[in-house]
């Protein structure tokens, strides 16, 4: 049920085109992850905005295959 | 979400200024992300109450579809939804979450 980066960066990519996506396997077992997401499209939203911007371009993965992706974004 | 897990949720915000929707207790926390907002609660000497999730399965999935927020924990102040772990963990690193504390008036550790 683990999903793999490169899967997350492409998702993530689909959504927000333009962003700088930084992720890191924290526990190398494919199941903790870590994202910086960095784009233009964050800008003006609050926090929470920005964070689900990032958890709908995840299509509901988020919770379910994917158990823990730590979310940064940055504008 | 059933009419009883959502009255449960409306319920618990409304009676406690501060609310956690976590996994475990705030004293025996069953999970890193929620223990970690546990602790910056205890840090901070808030007085919250911490619901575990875990104990009632369509309050699990409920406080997911009712804050239209995908993980747990999730953290309420006087009512609003402020954040999940990654975002009250940055609040807490750059002050936001004490400026959120004083504008609803809610009693923390000053130092």
């Amino acid at each position: 049920m683990a999903m793999n980066l490169k899967e997350i960066e492409v998702l993530i990519k689909e959504s927000l085109p333009d962003a700088i996506v930084e992720i890191q396997d924290l526990a190398g077992d494919g199941n903790h992850y870590s994202a910086t997401v960095t784009s233009s499209n964050f800008s003006g939203k609050s926090k929470i905005e920005q964070h689900k911007m990032v958890y709908n371009s995840l299509k509901g993965k988020m919770g379910n295959e994917l158990h823990a992706l730590a979310i940064k974004t940055k504008e | 979400m059933d009419q009883q897990t959502k009255d449960l949720i409306n319920d618990e915000i409304t009676k406690n200024e501060v609310c956690l929707f976590m996994k475990g207790t705030p004293d025996a926390p069953q999970c890193g992300f929620s223990m970690a907002v546990s602790n910056m609660l205890k840090i901070l000497e808030v007085n919250y109450k911490g619901i575990n999730v875990l104990e009632n399965q369509s309050l699990r999935e409920g406080i997911k579809e009712y804050s239209d927020w995908p993980t747990i924990p999730q953290l309420y102040v006087k009512k609003e939804f402020i954040g999940g772990c990654d975002i009250i963990k940055e609040m807490y690193e750059n002050g936001e979450l004490k400026k959120v504390l004083q504008t609803k008036n809610i009693s923390y550790k000053k130092d």
